[in-house]
This record gives C-alpha cells, sequence and structure tokens, in this order.
C-alpha cells in the first residue's frame, strides 16, 4: 500500500520557521483535511512532503524513500497534487489539460495511447465535464475550472491526492461538487489530503482533521475529537460555539 | 481537425516550393527546366552557377536561419509561457551578434573558421542563461521584455563602442549588416559552419518538447504532474541558445519571425507549445525565404536588408500582441 509520510519535517527559510517538526502519514481510504490560519505553514508542509521543497531537518518519505531523491515521475504516478490555481498560459482545450494528468505515464498531448485516452475519459466522466471536453479552458467558470483540474488529477490514477484549497473562491454548490468527488475518490481507495478554510464542510467530508498553528501541528484527529471551540479560539482566534460537529461564530476573540 | 493534420506537410512543400522559386526569380529570372536541369546537375555552365552558389545557397540560408529563430521562439515562448519571448526581442540575437562580431574584428576568425559560429552562441547562450535566471526570479512578463530591451539596447552599445576602438577598422556598413541581418551572399561553407549547431539545437528543442505543454499548468502543476523543471529550463535554454546562435552566426539579428510564426500556427495545434513547435520552424522558413525574395527583386538602390523586411512585417504583430494582452497575464 501506497504511503506518505512526514518525519519531524522541519522547514526554514532564513530566519523564519514555516514548518516545525511536522509528522503525518496519508495512506489510501483517508480523507484528512489540513486546516490552520492563512501563513500557518500548510502549503510548505505539502510541498516539502512532495519533495518540492528541502527540509531543514527530518524527512518526507513515499513507501520508505525519501521524496527529496524520488524522480518527479515516479512521485506524479503515486501522488497526484493539485496545487492552489494559476491562470492557464494558453488557451488549451479541457480535454488537452486534462490529459497533461497522464504525463508521468509518457502522454504526448494530440497523440495519446489508449490507456492514457481511456484515464482521461473516465476523469473526464466523472467530473461531469464531458460536454466541455473540446471547449478551450479560457471560456469556463470558475466552478467548470475547478473540474477541469480535478479531471486532471484524476487522470493519473495515483493511489493519493494532495490538493491545496481546491475550493477557495467557489460558490457553495460548486464546493460540495469538489469535495463529492474528493470523496467519491477516496471511496474507491484513494488517500486525500486537502487544505480547507471551510472548517464546517472538512468537519463534514473528512476523515481526520490535522490542525496547524505557526508551522506546528497542534492536533490531528478524527472530527469529532478535534473540533473543539477552544481549538477554534487557540487557532483562528475565533469565539464560536459546537455542538455535533455544528459551528456557530460569534466572531473574533 | 483537416487543418491541424495537414499544417505540417502543407508548410513543408511551400517551403520546398517557396525555396525553387527563390532559385527562379532574381535580376535574371531563370526558368523552370533551367533551374530542375541545373539542380540535377545537367543545364550550362552559368545556370549551374547561379543556382548552385548564389541563390540555392541563399534561399537554404534564409530557410534554416527562420526555422531556426521559429523553433527557438516557439520554445521560449512555452518556456516562459509568454507569447512575446523571442531570441530577437529578449536581446538573445543581439547579444550573438555581439559575440560574433567580436570574434570578427579582433581577428579571433582567424584562428578557425568555426570561432565565429562558436562565438555566436556563446552569445546567445549567455543571453537566454540570463534571462531564464530573471525568469525564475520575476513571474512579471513586463519585467522580463524589459530585460531584454535592456540587453539588445546594451548589445548594440557596445557593438558601437567596437567600432570605435577595434584594432581592425570596420565598417559602418559590416555592423549594419549584423544588426539587421541578412543571407546575401552567403555560401554552403558558411551553411556548413553553421548547420551542426543548428541540428544539435533543434534536436534538444524537439526531444524536449513535451514538458512545455505541461508548463501550461505553471510551474508548480508541472512539476506535480511529472516535470524535472530544471532539467526543462536547462535543455530549453540550451536548445534555443545553440539554435538562435547558429542562426546569427549564419545571417546577423533577425528578429520578430520567432514571434509572428507562433502567433500563426497556435489556433491551429490548441494552443499546444510542444505541438507549435515544427509548424512554427516551418512557417518561419517559409516567411524568410518569402522576405528574401522580395528583398532581392523590389527595385531599391540598395539592397533592403531581410532582417528589416522582418522587423517590418513582424514588429506591428508583437506591438498588436501586446495590446491583447490582458492584465490579468501580468
Amino acid at each position: 500500500m501506497t504511503k506518505l509520510t512526514a518525519t519531524n519535517l522541519t522547514l526554514k527559510v532564513k530566519d523564519a520557521t514555516l514548518v516545525e517538526a511536522a509528522s503525518l502519514g496519508l495512506v489510501p481510504g483517508e480523507f484528512i483535511a489540513l486546516l490552520g490560519p492563512n501563513g500557518a505553514g500548510k502549503t510548505s508542509l505539502i510541498r516539502a512532503m512532495l519533495g518540492l521543497e528541502y527540509p531543514t531537518d527530518g524527512h518526507a518519505s513515499l513507501n520508505d524513500e525519501d521524496t527529496r531523491r524520488l524522480n518527479p515521475i515516479e512521485r506524479a504516478r503515486s501522488i497526484a497534487y493539485l496545487p492552489q490555481t494559476r491562470p492557464l498560459a494558453w488557451p488549451n482545450t479541457v480535454r488537452d489539460v486534462v490529459s497533461l494528468g497522464r504525463f508521468s505515464h509518457g502522454a504526448a498531448l494530440g497523440r495519446l495511447k489508449p490507456a492514457d485516452s481511456d484515464a482521461v475519459d473516465r476523469a473526464i466522466a466523472a467530473c461531469d465535464i464531458k460536454h466541455l471536453a473540446d471547449r478551450n479552458a479560457d471560456t469556463l467558470s470558475g466552478g467548470e475550472l475547478a473540474r477541469m483540474h480535478c479531471a486532471r488529477a484524476f487522470a493519473a490514477e495515483a493511489p493519493l491526492l494532495i490538493a491545496d484549497e481546491p475550493i477557495a473562491a467557489l460558490d457553495p454548490r460548486h464546493q460540495f461538487r469538489i469535495l463529492d468527488l474528493i470523496a467519491d475518490y477516496v471511496k474507491q481507495g484513494g488517500g486525500a489530503l486537502v487544505v480547507l478554510h471551510d472548517i464546517q464542510l472538512a468537519a463534514r467530508y473528512a476523515s481526520r482533521l490535522i490542525w496547524m498553528k505557526d508551522g506546528h501541528i497542534v492536533a490531528d484527529g478524527p472530527p469529532a475529537e478535534t473540533l473543539t471551540a477552544q481549538r477554534l479560539q487557540d487557532i483562528y482566534g475565533i469565539r464560536a460555539t459546537v455542538k455535533d460537529l455544528k459551528i456557530e461564530m460569534a466572531g473574533p476573540v | 481537425m483537416s487543418v491541424a493534420r495537414w499544417l505540417t506537410p502543407g508548410l513543408a512543400l511551400a517551403c520546398v516550393v517557396a525555396i525553387f522559386a527563390a532559385c527562379l526569380l532574381g535580376s535574371t529570372p531563370l526558368p523552370p527546366d533551367r533551374v530542375f536541369a541545373a539542380f540535377l546537375g545537367g543545364a550550362d555552365a552559368g545556370d549551374r552557377l547561379v543556382v548552385w552558389t548564389i541563390r540555392f545557397p541563399r534561399a537554404l540560408a534564409a530557410f534554416l536561419v527562420g526555422a531556426a529563430l521559429g523553433l527557438s521562439g516557439a520554445a521560449l515562448q512555452g518556456l516562459l509561457r509568454n507569447p512575446l519571448a523571442e531570441p530577437g526581442v529578449l536581446g538573445v540575437s543581439a547579444t550573438a551578434s555581439l559575440a560574433a562580431t567580436f570574434s570578427l574584428y579582433y581577428g579571433l576568425v582567424a584562428f578557425s573558421p568555426w570561432i565565429l559560429p562558436l562565438a555566436a552562441i556563446t552569445g546567445a547562450l549567455a543571453a537566454t542563461a540570463l534571462l531564464a535566471l530573471a525568469a525564475i526570479r520575476t513571474r512579471s512578463v513586463v519585467t522580463l521584455i524589459l530585460i531584454g530591451v535592456g540587453l539588445s539596447s546594451f548589445a548594440g552599445a557596445l557593438m558601437s563602442l567596437l567600432l570605435n576602438i577595434a584594432p581592425n577598422p570596420f565598417s559602418l556598413s559590416d555592423m549594419i549588416s549584423w544588426m539587421l541581418g541578412s543571407v546575401a551572399n552567403r555560401s554552403f561553407d558558411e551553411i556548413i559552419l553553421a548547420l551542426p549547431f543548428l541540428i544539435a539545437g533543434s534536436a534538444i528543442l524537439l526531444a524536449t518538447r513535451r514538458g512545455l505543454s505541461a508548463l501550461t499548468l505553471g510551474e508548480e502543476a508541472a512539476s506535480g504532474v511529472g516535470l524535472n523543471l530544471r532539467n526543462q529550463r536547462i535543455f530549453t535554454v540550451l536548445g534555443a541558445g545553440l539554435a538562435t546562435g547558429a542562426s546569427v552566426a549564419l545571417a546577423g539579428a533577425i528578429g520578430f519571425v520567432g514571434i509572428v510564426a507562433p502567433l500563426l500556427v497556435r489556433p491551429f495545434v490548441n494552443h499546444d507549445p510542444a505541438r507549435s513547435l515544427i509548424p512554427s520552424a516551418l512557417l518561419a522558413g517559409l516567411i524568410l525565404v518569402i522576405a528574401d525574395i522580395g528583398v532581392r527583386i523590389i527595385p531599391t538602390t540598395n539592397e533592403l536588408k531581410l532582417g528589416v523586411v522582418a522587423a517590418l512585417l513582424g514588429a506591428p504583430v508583437f506591438v498588436w500582441i501586446a495590446m491583447q494582452r490582458r492584465a490579468a497575464y501580468d
């Protein structure tokens, strides 16, 4: 079974400590939501876990192999990564963008092998963007773009998925749709680590919440155990009441 | 998609036709049958001389220079994710021609004829590497173009300095030839000196083009789908530097073809940078062959420089693209 682990991961840039002694593991079947205020080190942590940053101390490994030494192709076949979305450089067709998810399998746009083409078709169907497949990506709405990027990640058919704020700037309906897609992926045997800002949705979808503040992992466990009013006050500086995983926010402390 | 399928073969055919036409046209037009005969080794000695030592090498040089610039332009645009990137605009050609001129007028070329292409390539690589470094530090397209403009002006200023202090006094017209670009009087000897570098650069760019598609997603997501970002940068810079340097060694600095050709090609290849490479090379080659025919047959007292015609066609396109770009992309 594919397993991504961080052991005492520390990341410092000059004098700033972005992540300190973070340890966690991700395996298929889990839906982890990574929570924390802006600047808590969530993106730095996942980049260090992926081997995109040199950790100052500690290490991240994929099946006991250091992710820093992993060939980018091998890593991409095991972990699909959805960074915070940036505009595409060119107005490519949706199908071509989704096909880029097969890059690590050697896919070249315009002449996909049958296996790659099938994976792209499945991902497009799963994300319900078949009707958009031949459109240019610059004509899509925010919600459609988010589904396109999800399809790109799923097209890799990797056992693990890491997504950085996949539902930022989406309307409520699309937030549900994207999280449903990720939940389906987990149900079918994938493992997902997703950075979220919506605590309520995180508690509803994730099997585990990891709470970060100032570069530290403060708590790690199922929503029922880790989502408390005290936690919200400590981490986000907000007054709130929590009952049966329902949050009622009163305002800043 | 039938246009897309016929794009590359169609352009290749057009290039062959244009090069053949370049052998027909000139101060004394030759009829097609005599050009055919000359190509096949028949015909009279005069025709063979005109075709084999004057017109064909010149047309071939124009094609190769255009192809190298079109390929480099398309590849740099893919790497920098920016339709305005091009060896001429970014100052790569100017730096290469400065290095080439330096080697010429300090007599370095006397040691070996290979010094000239090597100098041009060194200049091109230095400029491309500098730009790639700048591109890593800044995400702003405007900054990058400004660095290119600065590089161009600096190379131009150093060129003027050379004019003043070079030990072998040389004429203003020589310098203008290097800065404006021309394929007049090119022979197979010069083509052969540039060709190995041109082939090596093109091969590197074509072999690594798949990564350019991935870069459409941005650098972070591209490394996420499995692209080795560092290698991609190194290979694209190296390939574009070699190909541009070789083209400058052959014809001096010719700007803007590397912008125009990919711009026209992109809609037919679904805007995929990887698939735009070969058609862009062919189209840029075709443009320069046709422009060079124009240069030769337009009756002017002094022959127009090929680079001037390229800039007349290309610079307005550059301005047009710049005006089309939405602020969101910068």
